[in-house]
């Protein structure tokens, strides 16, 4: 196991600095004239050239990677072309609120999805076909078309929960619930299809496979066979789809935080990446790809604890 | 999903019945209809709107609909309808162009990596599984501030970002196709690598990627008003998502202004979805290779004889001319004898989609006495299996007991409840399985999936259970049990595999064992030791065994009695002796022919041989 965490762990680092290498060539590709946008049209050239070799854009393109890599391998992200502001501070403030976000939803798709699937997929029936067709309608609606119509249901029209806002968890529980509930909802309902039906399926599977019905010729009861062995064998392949789904909640949240005016990440993107702020958008694309890596570690090793034959691969 | 397993298809329908079963499909026909019906109305846009979507008439902000303006006006007083019919241009355009890119980076790419293997197939993967940790809209966010905003770049963007699903769909199929026989005979007839890829591994992949493309369709569709929604695009041209944002900045003014827009872009996205399920159904039914779930079914359903399909339901006055049945009556079991397993007239069917029952097993005698081992022969798809399954109570999904009985040491054990009949799996009667290794779980060792049914059913202490099962595992001839029982099943061999499931079966004392095929997946020198062990339990323990079997040799080897079936019926029962040396039944003969040296081992598949004379 720490061998496998070991080898994850390095292929990660090595995805990480392909892509960071990646999008610093091509962020660097078209000449976006940062320093005109900066000093406007009326700047002369002379100024332009200045403010060039102030941001360090008179240099080879790898010079400027190479040294954007040794201070971001620091931890320093530099700063922002435009407000000026401390990239990684800038972060740090709205890391929690983004990851708020992530974490209640990957929690609350699990519980749903596991508990859905397995009634689905173990019931059959009419509960099956509910989810099904739940799944169904979850999968097949954009999600930002699904977080609209919450938003004029649940904000506009009752007025459960405020439209917009965010309130920190630190500074009061249940202001951070009614500004988060609505945002979580949003981004739940289409991970719970993916997952749910996912999980369906292979309870459904499993149910199908020589052991079980080994087990069921043992004369063990059933709720012992799915609680035991099927959830077991059926929670791997749905764990890789949570991962995946993972990659694109994010995606999501870039939508959902703008939607709800959350001060996250994905607002941050919106607002940052329109003039080609490099130091702004490495510094995302990095993060993301952290979290990423992250995730699908968390469920390799999950999948690994769960699956004895998946440890040796 | 799809229980059509069982269903007699003659291959020249095949495509044919695709195009039909998608019509007859209503889900899939709607949705085709709807999409159709999207598509003409954005490309007669220009008829069917009677002004520009740009014209603006701040007159007529909010304003309801009117004539020649069916759904209004927005905030600037444009006409909904047109814009509308112009924004779906825009988003069903930049759809294709995504679905074009990606199906032209992931389809070639998937066919040669799955189809050559080796290094390429690990760079390509490596490529694909790093586009696929990209998030999609943080990538096109991005390549906007680098590209420009024109849509259509990004659409290209996008696509090259959705490749990954078309390249990982199609490697999968294929690498699971190359290792099939029929492409290694390709092979092995000489057919050159491009023609086997265009003649057997399209076909297999043809079904899914066509699945895949309405998937793809509908995410493209989302992603794209997700990013024009966020103000993302050409400004002149209107899109739904465009719309939608503007109708969201009037949110508090005009809620109503979401819903065209909304249900537009709802309809398109859910249309596809829903037809890629139909085509999933219609189209992954026939490719077969396809998902790989059919040929994985664990449940041997005996298939219908390959006779006309309305001729299935057999003829119980036709059955009975033909067997001789009353001669086989006599035979059961010697009278006055106490019989561990009695069954008597026994049917099991199949429910079918249209609610009727398809019988794969007609009106089945059977006796086993204590310390008596009864083969129960005939080949695949007899209803050898069905009748021991009837027996254990754990007739697959579908499967029921239509008539007569099965008493269990003198206890009917047909309508018992479940909890009932459970108590008497593994104690009463056990089961080994045919395939060792897909018999155990794999997510646990071998040990605990001894000990477990032992706590459940004797209430042991986890000691004394541990204690148990190695004694098992030495009762079936484990050299190293402690080593075994810390195992997981996949660190086992099949032979090895197999000794356990017989310890696990002997777990709880039974007294029955039901063995089906317990040595066809060994090879010959282990089937020899599994045979010999199985003989000394019987002999020790005083079991009572019926050996479901096709093997004769195994029939001859070890059984007292033996009963033949054929198409779901005894068709001839007696002593080993008797029914090797002297069958009464034309059916028979041919099995024993079969086994002769000098008849070819295997011919051609033609279950209906025999003619009754």
């Amino acid at each position: 196991m720490p061998m496998f965490i070991a080898r994850r762990l390095s292929a990660g680092v090595l995805l990480l600095f392909v892509i960071s290498l990646l999008s610093y060539l091509l962020l660097s590709l078209p000449d976006l004239d940062v320093a005109r946008q900066l000093l406007g049209n009326s700047a002369g050239q002379a100024a332009i050239e200045t403010k060039n070799h102030e941001l360090g854009l008179d240099r080879p393109v790898m010079v400027q990677y190479t040294d954007w890599l040794a201070h971001a391998l620091r931890g320093d992200f530099g700063t922002s072309w435009f407000s000026g502001e401390d990239v990684t501070q800038a972060i740090m403030n709205r890391l929690p609120v983004t990851a708020s976000l992530m974490i209640c939803v990957t929690l609350v798709t699990a519980v749903v999805s596991l508990l859905l699937g397995v009634w689905a997929g173990v019931r059959r029936g009419a509960v099956d076909r509910v989810v099904q067709v739940l799944g169904v309608a979850g999968y097949a609606l954009p999600g930002f078309l699904v977080t609209l119509v919450i938003v004029v249901v649940f904000a506009v029209q009752l007025r459960w929960f405020p439209a917009i806002g965010y309130v920190d968890l630190g500074e009061s529980f249940s202001g951070w619930l009614s500004t988060i509930t609505l945002p979580v909802l949003s981004l739940s309902i289409g991970s719970i299809a993916g997952v749910s039906q996912q999980v369906r399926g292979s309870v459904i599977d499993v149910l199908r496979q020589d052991y079980v019905r080994t087990l069921r010729a043992r004369g063990l009861p059933s709720s012992r066979i799915v609680f035991r062995h099927v959830l077991r064998n059926a929670s791997a392949p749905a764990l890789s789809v949570l991962g995946m789904q993972f990659v694109s909640l994010l995606g999501g949240a870039v939508l959902v935080e703008q939607i709800f005016g959350l001060p996250g990440l994905g607002s941050m993107t919106v607002n940052y990446t329109t003039r080609g702020d490099i130091p702004v958008i490495m510094a995302l694309v990095v993060f993301t790809v952290i979290g990423v890596v992250l995730i699908n570690l968390l469920v390799d090793i999950l999948i690994g604890w769960l699956n004895p034959k998946a440890r040796t691969a | 999903m799809n229980e059509g397993e069982g269903r007699v298809n003659a291959p020249s329908t095949v495509r044919r019945g695709a195009l039909g079963r998608l019509a007859r499909n209503p889900l899939g026909l709607v949705s085709a209809a709807v999409l159709a019906l999207i598509a003409l109305a954005v490309l007669l846009a220009p008829v069917l709107v009677s002004q520009p979507p740009d014209a603006s008439d701040l007159r007529h902000a909010f304003a309801g609909p009117s004539g020649g303006h069916p759904l209004g006006f927005d905030s600037a007083g444009r006409d909904i309808w047109s814009r509308l019919l112009y924004g779906g241009r825009t988003t069903l355009s930049g759809a294709l162009i995504s679905l074009a890119v990606s199906l032209l980076l992931g389809v070639p790419s998937g066919l040669v990596a799955g189809y050559r293997g080796g290094r390429l197939d690990g760079l390509a993967s490596w490529i694909a599984n790093l586009v696929m940790a990209l998030p999609a809209m943080i990538v096109l966010l991005a390549s906007r501030a680098v590209l420009g905003s024109t849509v259509w770049v990004l659409m290209v963007v996008l696509g090259v970002l959705v490749a990954p699903a078309f390249f990982r769909l199609v490697r999968g199929i294929v690498v699971q196709v190359r290792g099939e026989l029929y492409v290694d005979a390709a092979r092995v007839s000489g057919l050159g690598d491009a023609r086997i890829i265009a003649r057997h591994v399209l076909v297999v992949v043809r079904g899914p990627i066509i699945i895949q493309i309405a998937l793809v369709a509908g995410i493209a569709i989302g992603l794209q008003a997700g990013l024009e929604f966020l103000g993302i695009g050409s400004g002149d041209t209107p899109t739904w998502g465009a719309m939608l944002n503007e109708a969201f900045q009037n949110i508090q003014r005009s809620p109503a202004l979401m819903l065209w827009p909304g249900l537009a872009l709802g309809l398109t996205s859910g249309a596809l979805v829903l037809l890629a399920g139909a085509l999933r159904d219609v189209l992954e039914d026939r490719t077969g290779g396809g998902s790989g779930r059919a040929r994985r079914r664990a449940v041997p359903v005996p298939a219908a004889a390959p006779v006309p399909a309305d001729t299935v339901p057999a003829d119980p006055a036709d059955a009975a001319s033909a067997d001789p049945a009353a001669a086989a009556a006599e035979d059961h079991g010697p009278a006055g004898r106490a019989t561990l397993l009695s069954v008597r007239g026994l049917a099991v069917g199949y429910r079918l989609p249209d609610g009727s029952d398809r019988e794969v097993v007609h009106d089945v005698d059977l006796d086993v006495a204590p310390g008596e081992i009864v083969g129960l022969v005939g080949e695949s798809g007899s209803g050898k299996t069905q009748t021991a399954f009837s027996v254990l109570g754990i007739l697959p999904e579908g499967g029921r007991i239509l008539r007569g009985g099965i008493l269990l040491d003198g206890q009917e054990v047909v309508g018992l409840p479940e909890r009932r009949r459970r108590a008497l799996r593994g104690g009463m009667v056990a089961y080994v399985p045919q395939e060792p290794m897909s018999n155990l779980d794999p997510a646990f060792t071998v040990g605990s999936q001894l000990v477990e049914p032992i706590r459940v059913r004797l209430g042991l202490s986890r000691k004394q259970a541990v204690q148990r099962a190695l004694d098992l595992l030495s009762l079936v001839e484990i050299a190293d049990p402690e080593r075994t029982f810390r195992s997981y099943p996949h660190q086992i061999s099949g032979g090895m595999a197999q000794r356990v499931l017989i310890a696990g079966a002997m777990s709880c004392e039974p007294r029955l064992l039901i063995a089906d095929e317990p040595t066809t997946a060994l090879d010959v020198r282990v089937q020899a030791e599994i045979l010999e062990l199985l003989r000394r339990l019987q002999r020790e323990h005083e079991l009572g065994v019926l050996l479901v079997t096709h093997n004769l040799g195994v029939v001859a080897d070890l059984c007292d009695r033996v009963a033949v079936m054929r198409e779901g019926r005894i068709v001839e029962t007696g002593t080993a002796e008797q029914v090797l040396h002297a069958p009464a039944d034309p059916y028979t003969r041919t099995l024993l022919e079969a086994v002769l040296d000098h008849v070819p081992a295997r011919e051609p598949w033609q279950p209906r041989k025999v003619v009754v004379p």
